[in-house]
């Protein structure tokens, strides 16, 4: 049980990657803060199956890009469990387009959601870690930040954003033992990946050594590890999940 | 309290000090043992105490329990 009592809040936990991720800390035997903005049957129902796992787990409506939202949160998360040793910035969204018909609105939502979210829980988790004198922060972002991806200039955009911000962070806060990674996965089948369409997807897997596509349970693992004592020796590093997508 | 009693607890309790080593004039670096992140987090819990905001600019010329006091008696 490499999370064992650990106590871990993971955003956008209903679905997708922070789903898995959120099971898998659960697995790990961590108390889990399921996070969701509009899905609550489906963030309840996560919470359900960490129950079953044994492990003690709610849910807490919070929409990332509000402060208040996100302190509440972290407070009730506190108040619960007593402390906050997890942080996985997860909640993401896209809303993909050409440069040339993007509208100002679909940059703004996705800097606001990926990268002003990430840096609203972090900072509203920093005190408490500091305290404690440790804390595990991963922010999930994408080798679409590392690489550029044609259609979607203002989720790159974001997720490069991410990647500067995860580094900065973690020479700020290295003193204080609080390590703060990211994690780049490639493309992962989830339904955010299941909008694409089918021939972008044939050319994706191409362009994929290990010619296939992830699942989100292997970045689950990787944020398993990234979490655990095993890993206090490792921050400010960006590690891909992307079958090689990226070399 | 006074102000002076209060800043003293305040800095034995941010920077898990001895409370005899926070005299007036103690410095929160050169005495005290406090980094860059530590000063942020004592000025934080002043301005949470002393309900007021210390401006950047300000705080850096908070060095010792001394300024503190001076400065909170000043503008709170």
């Amino acid at each position: 049980m490499k999370l064992k009592d650990k106590v871990a809040v993971v955003t956008g936990s209903s679905r997708g990657i922070g789903r898995a991720i959120a099971l898998d800390f659960a697995k790990a035997g961590a108390k889990v803060v399921v996070n969701y903005r509009s899905k609550e049957k489906k963030a309840e129902e996560v919470v359900e199956q960490i129950r079953d796992l044994g492990q003690e787990s709610f849910a807490v409506q919070a929409d990332v890009t509000k402060m208040a939202d996100v302190k509440s949160m972290l407070a009730a998360a506190k108040d619960s469990f007593g402390s906050i040793d997890i942080l996985v910035n997860n909640a993401g969204i896209t809303r993909d387009g050409l440069l040339l018909r993007m509208k100002e609105e679909d940059w703004q939502t996705v800097l606001d959601v990926n990268l002003t979210g990430t840096f609203n829980c972090t900072k509203a988790v920093t005190k408490t870690m500091m305290k404690q004198r440790s804390g595990k922060i991963i922010n999930i972002t994408s080798v679409v930040g590392v690489m550029g991806n044609a259609g979607q200039a203002n989720y790159s955009a974001s997720k490069a954003g991410v990647i500067g911000f995860t580094k900065s962070v973690a020479k700020e806060l290295a003193s204080r033992s609080i390590t703060v990674n990211a994690i780049a996965p490639g493309f992962i089948k989830s339904e955010m990946t299941a909008e694409l369409n089918s021939e972008l997807k044939e050319e994706m897997l191409n362009s994929i050594p290990l010619a296939r596509f992830g699942d989100p349970e292997e970045v689950a693992h990787l944020a398993t590890f990234l979490a655990a004592d095993e890993a206090d020796y490792i921050t400010g590093q960006v590690i891909n999940v992307d079958g090689g997508m990226v070399i | 309290m006074s102000v002076l009693d209060t800043i003293k607890e305040i800095v034995v309790e941010e920077l898990a000090v001895d409370p005899d080593e926070v005299t007036d004039d103690a410095s929160f670096i050169d005495d005290l043992g406090a980094d860059s992140l530590d000063i942020v987090e004592l000025v934080m819990a002043f301005e949470e105490e002393f309900d007021l905001e210390i401006p950047d600019e300000d705080a850096e010329s908070i060095a010792t329990v001394n300024d503190a006091v001076e400065y909170i008696n000043e503008n709170a």
